[in-house]
C-alpha cells in the first residue's frame, strides 16, 4: 500500500501545510511497512523538488510542464491523474488547502472515488484504514470508511499532523512530464492580488480579545471593545462579524484573514470552527467565553467560562482593571 | 440566461446535536431545519445576475419532505421554479452519489450556470459542486466572492488564503461554489411569499434520475468529540467566575 502525497507550492514557496502531510504521510506508511512519495506540481520547480528529497521518502516526483506555472483546477487534475495511473498509489493524502478544495475532489472522481476532506486523524487497524473527520463544524466527530477500486484520497486538516515530526532522509527526484493541451485548461487565472494594504498588524498583538457570532449585534460589540480595552489587547474577529461589516477585514483571524501567536487570546462568542481555529491555535493561552459548553473552542482552550457574554465580558474587564490597578 | 442554484437543507445553527441510536448519523427528530448558509449566498448572487441579465433561477435541491419549506423561500426570494429530488436519507449517499443525482437532473435543463454554497453545515466535504462540475463535463471555480458575465463566459472573483484574492476566466457552462459573506442576503417580500405558492416544484425520485449508486465512503459512526486538551472551566456568577479566571491568567499562565 504505497503513498503518495501531494506538496503545495505556490510562486516557488511552499504552503507550510504540505510538511504535516508529509509527516502524516511517513507515519502511516511506517505503519504499514509500506513506501512513502511525494509529488510537487508546477513550472521548474527542481529546487523544490530537490528541497523535499532531504526527507525520508523513496521518491519524489517532479510534476513540471509550462502550463503548469499556474494553478489551475483542469490543469492539476489532468497532471495528477497521469501520475497516480502511473505510480498506482493506495493512498493519496493533501494538505486541506484552498488549492486542494477546488481540484481533489474533481481529481478522485475521475477514479470514481470520493475525496475524504479535512480528516483529523487516521487509524489503522488490522491493515484497515480509518478516517477521521468532523462534522457540524467541529461539533461532533465521525469515522469514514473508505472502499472503491480506485486510491483513497484523504485531504488532512491544518495542525492535525505536526510538521516537527517529519524525519530527514534523502530520495531520488524523477521527473515526470504530464501530457497536457492548452485546449482542455479552462479557467484562464490572473495574478492574485491584495484587497488593500493592512493598516492593523494582528501578528505583532501580545493580548487578543477576539468577537464571534455569538455578540448577537453591531452594537453590542462595545462590550468587547471594553474588554480588549482593559486587557490592552488588539480587538480581533471571526469571519462573520467582518463579512457584516461591523469590524474591518484587516481584524480578521482565521484562514482567509490573519494567523496570529499572541501571548493571551481571549475568543468572545466564537464557537471556534476549524476556519477561525487554524488562525490562532498558536496561542500561548486561549480563553473561551462562549454560553455552549459543547462549543469546538472549549477544545482548544486553557481556561474558559460557560456563560451569557453579556455578563461575563463586562465582569471579566472590571476584575482585569482591579488586578491591573493592584 | 439560465441559472440552477443548487441548495441543502440543514438542521438549524446551534441545534443541539446528539449522535442517533444507529449511531451513523444524529437524531433529527426534534430539530428545524433551514438553509445551508454558503447556499443561501448562492442563491443571493443567482437572483441579483437575473436581475441584471434577465433569464430564470431554478433552485435545485435533494432531501426529504421537508425540504419542500426551504424551496419555498427560495422561491418566495425570487427563484423561479424548482427541482426536488425526494430523498430521505440524504447522509447514505457519499458526495459522488450525490452529485450524481443532481447531475442527471441539471442535464434536461442546458443551464448557462449553475451556483451552490462552498460546504454544507452539517457535513462540511465541501466537493458537491465541483464534482458535479466534473460529472457534467462543465469547468468550474470555488470559493467564488463576485461573478461578472462577459460575453459568452464569466470572470469570477476567488478567495485565496491569507487575504489574497485572484480573478479567474473561464467560458460557460460552469459550476461555481460561492463563498459566504459576499452579498446582502435579501428577505422574501409579502408578494414573494404568495407568488411562491403558485410557482412549479417538480419533484422527482433518484429511481427516475438512474438510481443510486451504493456508496464508495461511508459514515460508520458519529460521535462527540474526544477532548485532547484539559480545559479548566470556572463556575458560579459571572463575577466569581471572572475572578478566578484572572487569578489564573496572573498567577498560573502568567499573561497579565
Amino acid at each position: 500500500m504505497s503513498i503518495l502525497v501531494i506538496l503545495e507550492q505556490q510562486a516557488g514557496q511552499w504552503h507550510r501545510m504540505s510538511w504535516e502531510t508529509l509527516a502524516a504521510g511517513q507515519q502511516l506508511a511506517a505503519a504499514l511497512g509500506e513506501p512513502v512519495e511525494a509529488a510537487v506540481v508546477g513550472k521548474a520547480i527542481g529546487a523544490l523538488a530537490n528541497e523535499a528529497a532531504a526527507k525520508k521518502l523513496a521518491k519524489v516526483w517532479a510534476v513540471e510542464q509550462d502550463l503548469l506555472d499556474s494553478y489551475t483546477a483542469d490543469g492539476y487534475t489532468a497532471a495528477l491523474q497521469q501520475l497516480i495511473q502511473k505510480t498506482q498509489p493506495k493512498l493519496v493524502l493533501f494538505p486541506h488547502t484552498y488549492q486542494v478544495r477546488d481540484f481533489a475532489p474533481k481529481l478522485a472522481t475521475r477514479f470514481s472515488q470520493v475525496l475524504v476532506s479535512d480528516a483529523i486523524a487516521a487509524r489503522l487497524e488490522s491493515g484497515t484504514l480509518t478516517l477521521v473527520r468532523q462534522f457540524f463544524q467541529g461539533k461532533l466527530s465521525g469515522n469514514v470508511r473508505v472502499g472503491g477500486a480506485g486510491p483513497v484520497f484523504a485531504s488532512l486538516q491544518a495542525g492535525a499532523w505536526r510538521a516537527d515530526a517529519l524525519e530527514s532522509g534523502s530520495a531520488p527526484v524523477e521527473v515526470f512530464a504530464p501530457v497536457l493541451d492548452a485546449e482542455q485548461i479552462r479557467q484562464k487565472p490572473e495574478a492574485p492580488f491584495r484587497e488593500a494594504a493592512r493598516a492593523v498588524d494582528l501578528t505583532a498583538a501580545e493580548i487578543i480579545v477576539s468577537v464571534g457570532r455569538g455578540v448577537g449585534e453591531q452594537s453590542n460589540l462595545s462590550v468587547v471593545e471594553d474588554l480588549a480595552q482593559a486587557f490592552g489587547a488588539e480587538l480581533a474577529a471571526s469571519r462573520p462579524i467582518c463579512d457584516a461589516g461591523w469590524l474591518p477585514m484587516e481584524r480578521q483571524v482565521g484562514s482567509s484573514g490573519q494567523t496570529v501567536a499572541p501571548k493571551l487570546y481571549i475568543a468572545v462568542g466564537i464557537s471556534g470552527a476549524i476556519q477561525h481555529l487554524v488562525g490562532m491555535k498558536g496561542a500561548k493561552t486561549v480563553v473561551a467565553i462562549n454560553k455552549d459548553s459543547n462549543a469546538p473552542i472549549f477544545e482548544i482552550a486553557d481556561y474558559g467560562i460557560v456563560g451569557d457574554l453579556f455578563e461575563v465580558a463586562p465582569a471579566l474587564a472590571a476584575e482585569v482593571r482591579k488586578a491591573k490597578g493592584a | 440566461m439560465k441559472i440552477i442554484v443548487a441548495i441543502k437543507q440543514v438542521p438549524m445553527r446551534d441545534s443541539p446535536l446528539h449522535p442517533a441510536l444507529s449511531g451513523k448519523w444524529i437524531d433529527e427528530a426534534d430539530l428545524s431545519f433551514e438553509i445551508n448558509e454558503p447556499d443561501a449566498y448562492a442563491l443571493e448572487e443567482a437572483l441579483q445576475l437575473k436581475e441584471k441579465h434577465g433569464g430564470e433561477v431554478v433552485v435545485l435541491c435533494a432531501g426529504p419532505e421537508r425540504a419542500a419549506q426551504t424551496i419555498r423561500e427560495a422561491l418566495a426570494k425570487g427563484a423561479d421554479r424548482a427541482i426536488h429530488i425526494e430523498i430521505d436519507a440524504l447522509v447514505s449517499l457519499d458526495t459522488l452519489g450525490l452529485a450524481k443525482l443532481l447531475a442527471a437532473a441539471v442535464t434536461p435543463e442546458k443551464p448557462d450556470l449553475i451556483l451552490t454554497g462552498l460546504q454544507s453545515d452539517d457535513l462540511g466535504a465541501g466537493q458537491t459542486g465541483v464534482v458535479m462540475a466534473e460529472l457534467l463535463g462543465f469547468p468550474h471555480s470555488t470559493i467564488i466572492m463576485q461573478v461578472e458575465v462577459r460575453d459568452a463566459g464569466i470572470r469570477v472573483k476567488r478567495e485565496l488564503e491569507s487575504g489574497w484574492f485572484q480573478h479567474i476566466e473561464m467560458p460557460m457552462p460552469a459550476v461555481l461554489a460561492m463563498q459566504s459573506g459576499s452579498n446582502k442576503l435579501r428577505y422574501a417580500t409579502l408578494m414573494g411569499i404568495k407568488k411562491a405558492k403558485s410557482k412549479e416544484i417538480h419533484r422527482v425520485t433518484p429511481v427516475e434520475l438512474g438510481g443510486t449508486a451504493s456508496a464508495v465512503a461511508t459514515i460508520e459512526k458519529v460521535y462527540l468529540p474526544q477532548k485532547s486538551k484539559h480545559t479548566q472551566i470556572f463556575e458560579g456568577d459571572a463575577k466569581t467566575a471572572a475572578a478566578q479566571l484572572v487569578e489564573k491568567l496572573k498567577f498560573e499562565a502568567r499573561v497579565i
